[in-house]
C-alpha cells in the first residue's frame, strides 16, 4: 500500500510549497500503516489477490485518515525547551522553567521531604492521573495527581521493597519484607501472595492481568491476578536480582543479572527466550521504549548501552552509571547517580541519544527510582529523602485516547473499562518476542544448496583429513609401508565416496537411462518397478 | 529560552453539565496500543463463542394441518403471510408474526401438490392429485390483522379439472400466466379453463416447475425420468435438456443472477448451474446425507436453504460446496417444503410432522430494533471475527455444529464411502493405461446427456 500511495504523490503535481507539507503527511501515513504491505504480484489465486488488494485499500483510507485526524483534530501540542543564544538546554535550571511556564505547569514541580522512612519508590498507573509512593521502612500512600490530593496513607511497620499499580488506581501491590500484599485504595489488605516468596522487584503486565516478581533466590513468579493461579515459576538459575523490568511492546519481561546478562522470559516457557551478554559486571539498571525496538541497560562498568532489540546490537554506548532509568512515551531517556539526574534526547531521529537536560537534587539524597508520568511533561523521582516531581518538556505525549488511557476519567469511566479489559484479557501465550506474529503464517523452510565451490572445497578438506590421518602401529607385517600406502588410499576413498555419489545423482542420466525412463513414464504406474527391475537383470 | 509544557486544565477536558456527554479525545498512534493483533484475536475468539452461546435459531413452530406439510408459497405483495398446503387437501394462510393461521382454505379433494401466488399477491393458485387447479381470492391485509378470523374460509374463484394429477405449479414473475407440472407441462392462464399451452418431451412426469425471475417466458422443470427441462415460452418445443443420474427434486432460480439456477437433487447433493452451459455445474453443494427436497433462494441471492429427508435443514452460500448452517429439532420429521422469507432473515420448514417451523437465517442474529452503537459492535465483531477466522481455535469454534447422532453417523458412513470410492479409482487408474481412464470432476460426473 505504501507503494501506491507514493505512486499517487509522484502523479500529482504538486506545489513546490506544499511538498514539503505533504511529506510530513506522508510519513505520518507510513506511522499508521503499521508495517508494508504484503506483495500480492507473487499470488496465482485471482479471487484471492482481489479480495486482499481491497483490503490493503481499506488499511491505506484508514492510515490516510487516522493521519489527518492526527493533522487537525489533535487538542494539545508537546512541550519542548529550546536554548536561544549562547545557552544550553542542560544548563537550564528547573527554576528557570517554572517562572516561565504557566501555573498548571509550574505546580508540578516539588519537593516533599520525609527524612524518617527511607528511600521512596513510586509508581504511577497508565493514564498517570495517580502516583503510588513506599517507603523502604514501609511508608506507604496514593496521590490523585491531578488535584494533589492524598488519597490514603498509612503505615506497614515493615520493608517495603516495591509497589506497583494493578490494572487501575483501585488496586496496588507491595513487596514486603516476607510476602507481597495486595492492598486496595483505602489500604484495605487483600492479598498475602506467599508463593512469591520475598519479593525484590514487581512488574504488572496490564494486557494479560499478569504479576511477575523477582524474589531473592532469583525466580521469577508470574500469577494471574483476576484467577489467583500461578501462571509460572521459574528458576532464573543466574542468582539474585533486583532489576525486572517488562517491555511494554510484547510484554516480555527482562530480568537483569549480577553477571552481566539479561534475560528475557515469557510464562509459557522455562528457559529463557533471550540472554545476552550486555556488561562486565552486574547490571544495574534497564529500560525499554515503548517502541518495543530499543533497550537501556547501565552496569556497574560504568556503561549505559542502547540496544536495538530487533538485531540485538549495541546502538550507542554512553559512560556513566545508574542506578535507575527511565524512558518516556516520546522517548526521552532519564538516569541517576546518586543526587543528579541526567536526561538524554534522541534529536536526529537516528537513535543517537544525547544530552537534554539535567537536574541535582539537594546533596546527599539518593535517588531511588525515577518514572516519568505518562500524558504528562514531569519526571517523578523517588529518593532517600522523600520525592520530587520536576519539569522536562517534551517528555510527554500530548494526546491522550480516551479509551486507551484517560486522565480525567471518571469512576462510572472506570468501571467500564475494568469489564472491557477483563473482556480483552490476553491468555499468557500471546506473550512472544515479535507479537506481530500472531495470524501471520510461518514461512516455508527452503534449504539452500551448497554452491558447487563449496563443495569442491569441502571434498578437498576431506581428502586431506583422510591423508594425514595417522595409522596404529601393528605388528606381524601389517604396518608395512606398502600396507599403510593401501590403507591410506582406501581412506581417501572412503572420503571422496559420497561426494562423488552426490554429483553422480545430481549430474545429467546418460541417454540410456533417460530413455528407460521415458519408457516407464509409458506404463501405469503401478507396473512401472516392474520395468525397473528388468532394467536391472 | 523558548519553554512549553503540556497543561491541560480540567475544564476543557471534561463536560460542562452533568447533561452533557462525556467528551472523547482520540489519539490513533499504534504505539499507544500494543500487541494490537493479540488483542484483535482474543476479541475474535470471544466473538466465536459468544456466536455459539446466542445461536438460537428456532424460533417456533405452527401447528394446525392434520397431516404433511408437502407445499409452500411466499406472498410477494405481504412480508409476514404464508401458504401452506398439506397432504390432505388443506391450505392455510399463516401470519408469521403471530405464529398463527390467519385463514383457512377448504383446499382440495386429496394431496395439495403446488401452491403459489399471483405476481400481484392477490390470487393464490393451487394444484394436487385430485387433477384439479383451484385459484383462490387471497383476503386482503385488513382481515390479516384481525384475530377472530382463524375460521375464515373462502370459496374457490375457479376450479379448473384437467386429465392428469399435479405434481407442483409455479406463477410467473410478472405476467399472468402460471405453469404445472405433471404429465405434461402446461401453461395456464387465470381465465381459462384449459391451458394456454403445453409441453412434452419424454413420457415422464413433470415433477417440479420453476419461473426464471429475469426472463418471464423462461421456466425450469425436473421430471421423474432424472432430467432437467427449460423451457421456453416463446418457442413450440422445449429448448435444452439435461439428465441426470438422478433425480431432481426440485429448482431454484438465484433471483439476483437469473441465469443460475440450483437442483436439489435425489443423491444428497445440490448442484448449481449455469442455464446457458449445461454441461456442468458450477458448483456441487455437499452435505446432505439423504435426499434433498427442496430448495429456495434467499431474496440477496447469496444464499439458499434446503430441506432434506434426513430431517435437517441447511443454509449453503450460493458457490459454497458445503452448508453453512444446519437446522434440526428432535420432534422435526422428513422435510418437504423450505422457504425464505421475502426479507432474507427468517427461513420457514414445513415437515411431515404436520408443522410449520420458523427459523432465524442467521442463528445468532439479534432480533429487534438494533441502537446504533450495538449494531457497530456487532459489525467491529464481525470484521474481527473474519480476519482470524483461520486460526485454528476461532475455525475450530466457528465450524462446529451439534448433530443428531443418526445424521453424524450417516455423514461419516457417506465419507468412508467416497473415500473408498476415489481411492478404488486411483487403483484403477493405476493399473490401466496412462489416459485409458480419464479424471472427471464431480461437477461433470453426475451428468448422463445433454440434449437440445
Amino acid at each position: 500500500m505504501g507503494k501506491k500511495i507514493a505512486n499517487d504523490i509522484e502523479i500529482k503535481p504538486v506545489p513546490a510549497i506544499e511538498k514539503g507539507i505533504s511529506e510530513e503527511e506522508d510519513m505520518n501515513v507510513m506511522k499508521y500503516l503499521r508495517g508494508e504491505a504484503a506483495n500480492l504480484e507473487v499470488l496465482q489465486d485471482k479471487k484471492l489477490k482481489g479480495q486482499l488488494a481491497l483490503r490493503e485499500d481499506l488499511y491505506g483510507k484508514s492510515a490516510k485518515a487516522a493521519a489527518k485526524a492526527e493533522k487537525w483534530l489533535m487538542p494539545s501540542e508537546g512541550g519542548y525547551l529550546e536554548a536561544e543564544g549562547i545557552e544550553r538546554t542542560w544548563n537550564i535550571k528547573q527554576e528557570t522553567i517554572a517562572r516561565e511556564v504557566d501555573l498548571l505547569g509550574s505546580r508540578n514541580q516539588y519537593d516533599i521531604i520525609l527524612p524518617d522512612l527511607g528511600p521512596y519508590t513510586l509508581d504511577f498507573t497508565p493514564s498517570g492521573r495517580y502516583m503510588t509512593v513506599a517507603g523502604r521502612k514501609g511508608h506507604m500512600a496514593i496521590v490523585d495527581m491531578k488535584n494533589m490530593n492524598l488519597i490514603k496513607e498509612f503505615q506497614v511497620r515493615e520493608t517495603v521493597r516495591d509497589v506497583v499499580f494493578l490494572h487501575n488506581e483501585m488496586f496496588f501491590a507491595a513487596a514486603q519484607k516476607k510476602y507481597t500484599y495486595i492492598y486496595d485504595r483505602n489500604g484495605t489488605e487483600l492479598h498475602c501472595l506467599k508463593e512469591h516468596g520475598a519479593a525484590l522487584k514487581l512488574q504488572f503486565l496490564n494486557k494479560h492481568f499478569l504479576l511477575a516478581s523477582i524474589n531473592k533466590f532469583g525466580q521469577l513468579h508470574y500469577q494471574d491476578v483476576t484467577t489467583g493461579e500461578m501462571v509460572g515459576n521459574f528458576r532464573t538459575g543466574l542468582g539474585r536480582s533486583n532489576v525486572l523490568q517488562v517491555n511494554p511492546f510484547n510484554s516480555v519481561v527482562a530480568v537483569g543479572h549480577s553477571g552481566g546478562t539479561i534475560s528475557m522470559w515469557k510464562p509459557t516457557s522455562s528457559a529463557p527466550l533471550v540472554k545476552m551478554l550486555c556488561h562486565h559486571g552486574p547490571v544495574t539498571a534497564l529500560a525499554f521504549h515503548s517502541n518495543g525496538h530499543l533497550m537501556a541497560t547501565a552496569g556497574m562498568d560504568r556503561k549505559i548501552k542502547l540496544w536495538d532489540l530487533r538485531k540485538f546490537e549495541v546502538l550507542q554506548t554512553l559512560p556513566g552509571h545508574t542506578k535507575t532509568m527511565n524512558f518516556s512515551q516520546k522517548g526521552l531517556l532519564a538516569t541517576a547517580t546518586g543526587s543528579f539526574v541526567q536526561i538524554l534526547r534522541d534529536f536526529s531521529g537516528s537513535q543517537n541519544y544525547s544530552r537534554y537536560m539535567s537536574h541535582s537534587i539537594a546533596k546527599g539524597y539518593q535517588i531511588q527510582k525515577l518514572a516519568f508520568r505518562p500524558y504528562e511533561d514531569v519526571l517523578g523521582i523517588g529518593h532517600s529523602m522523600g520525592w520530587s516531581s520536576i519539569l522536562v518538556p517534551g517528555s510527554g505525549e500530548p494526546n491522550f485516547d480516551s479509551w486507551v488511557a484517560n486522565p480525567f476519567e471518571t469512576s462510572k469511566q472506570r468501571k467500564e473499562r475494568e469489564v472491557h479489559s477483563l473482556l480483552d484479557k490476553l491468555p499468557p501465550e500471546t506473550i512472544m518476542l515479535n507479537p506481530t506474529k500472531i495470524g501471520s503464517v510461518k514461512p516455508t523452510i527452503k534449504k539452500e544448496k551448497p554452491a558447487k565451490q563449496e563443495i569442491e572445497a569441502e571434498l578437498e578438506g576431506a581428502v586431506e583429513a583422510a591423508k594425514k590421518g595417522s595409522f596404529k602401529k601393528k605388528t606381524k607385517g601389517r604396518s608395512k609401508p606398502s600396507k599403510v600406502a593401501k590403507k591410506k588410499k582406501e581412506a581417501v576413498y572412503k572420503a571422496k565416496k559420497p561426494f562423488l555419489e552426490q554429483e553422480a545423482k545430481g549430474e545429467g542420466l546418460s541417454k540410456k537411462k533417460r530413455k528407460n525412463i521415458e519408457e516407464e513414464n509409458q506404463l501405469p504406474r503401478s507396473l512401472q518397478r516392474f520395468a525397473r527391475k528388468r532394467q536391472a537383470n | 529560552m523558548k519553554v512549553k509544557v503540556i497543561s491541560r486544565s480540567t475544564d476543557e477536558f471534561t463536560r460542562e453539565r452533568s447533561q452533557d456527554l462525556q467528551r472523547v479525545f482520540r489519539n490513533f498512534d499504534p504505539n499507544l496500543r500494543s500487541q494490537e493483533k493479540a488483542v484483535e484475536y482474543v476479541r475474535a475468539l470471544n466473538a466465536a463463542k459468544l456466536d455459539k452461546i446466542f445461536a438460537r435459531p428456532f424460533i417456533g413452530a405452527m401447528d394446525g394441518h392434520i397431516d404433511a406439510v408437502s407445499c409452500m408459497a411466499k406472498n410477494p405483495s405481504h412480508l409476514k403471510g404464508i401458504f401452506s398446503g398439506s397432504m390432505d387437501g388443506d391450505i392455510r394462510l399463516w401470519d408469521l408474526a403471530s405464529r398463527r393461521t390467519v385463514c383457512q382454505f377448504p383446499g382440495h379433494q386429496g394431496a395439495v401438490r403446488g401452491l403459489t401466488v399471483s405476481t400481484d399477491g392477490r390470487v393464490l393458485v393451487s394444484c394436487g392429485t385430485d387433477s384439479t387447479v383451484r385459484l383462490w381470492n387471497v383476503p386482503v391485509s385488513s382481515i390479516m390483522e384481525s384475530d377472530d378470523s382463524s375460521n375464515n374460509s373462502a370459496k374457490p374463484l375457479a376450479v379448473y379439472v384437467w386429465k392428469n394429477a399435479f405434481w407442483a405449479v409455479d406463477h410467473q414473475w410478472d405476467g399472468d400466466l402460471f405453469a404445472t407440472a405433471g404429465a405434461q407441462v402446461d401453461i395456464w392462464d387465470h381465465n381459462r379453463s384449459q391451458p394456454v399451452n403445453s409441453f412434452e418431451w419424454g413420457k415422464d412426469t413433470a415433477i417440479s416447475v420453476r419461473f426464471n425471475p429475469g426472463e418471464p417466458n423462461i421456466l425450469a422443470t425436473s421430471a421423474s425420468d432424472r432430467s432437467i427441462t427449460i423451457f421456453d415460452l416463446r418457442l413450440a418445443s422445449p429448448a435444452r435438456k439435461i439428465i441426470m443420474r438422478t433425480k431432481t427434486n426440485s429448482i431454484a432460480w438465484n433471483p439476483m443472477e437469473p441465469m443460475n439456477f440450483t437442483a436439489a437433487n435425489e443423491d444428497c447433493n445440490c448442484y448449481s448451474y449455469d442455464s446457458r452451459k449445461l454441461d456442468e455445474a458450477r458448483c456441487v453443494h455437499k452435505d446432505h446425507v439423504s435426499a434433498v427436497m427442496d430448495i429456495d433462494y434467499s431474496p440477496t441471492g447469496r444464499e439458499f436453504v434446503t430441506g432434506s429427508y434426513d430431517r435437517t435443514v441447511r443454509i449453503f452460500q450460493y458457490n459454497g460446496g458445503h452448508s453453512r448452517e444446519v437446522y434440526h429439532t428432535k420432534r422435526m420429521q422428513r422435510v418437504f417444503c423450505v422457504k425464505f422469507s421475502c426479507d432474507a432473515s427468517y427461513v420457514i420448514s414445513g415437515s411431515d410432522d404436520t408443522n410449520l417451523r420458523l427459523w432465524k437465517a442467521k442463528a445468532s442474529e439479534q432480533l429487534g430494533v438494533l441502537l446504533p452503537r450495538e449494531r457497530k459492535k456487532h459489525e467491529y465483531l464481525e470484521a474481527v471475527k473474519n480476519r482470524y477466522k483461520h486460526l485454528p481455535e476461532v475455525k475450530r469454534i466457528v465450524r462446529h455444529r451439534h448433530l443428531p447422532r443418526a445424521i453424524y453417523k450417516a455423514a461419516s458412513l457417506r465419507r468412508i464411502m467416497s473415500e473408498a470410492e476415489r481411492k478404488k479409482e486411483e487403483r484403477r487408474r493405476a493399473h490401466s493405461a496412462p489416459g485409458s481412464i480419464p479424471k472427471e470432476a464431480l461437477r461433470k460426473r453426475r451428468i448422463i446427456e445433454e440434449v437440445e
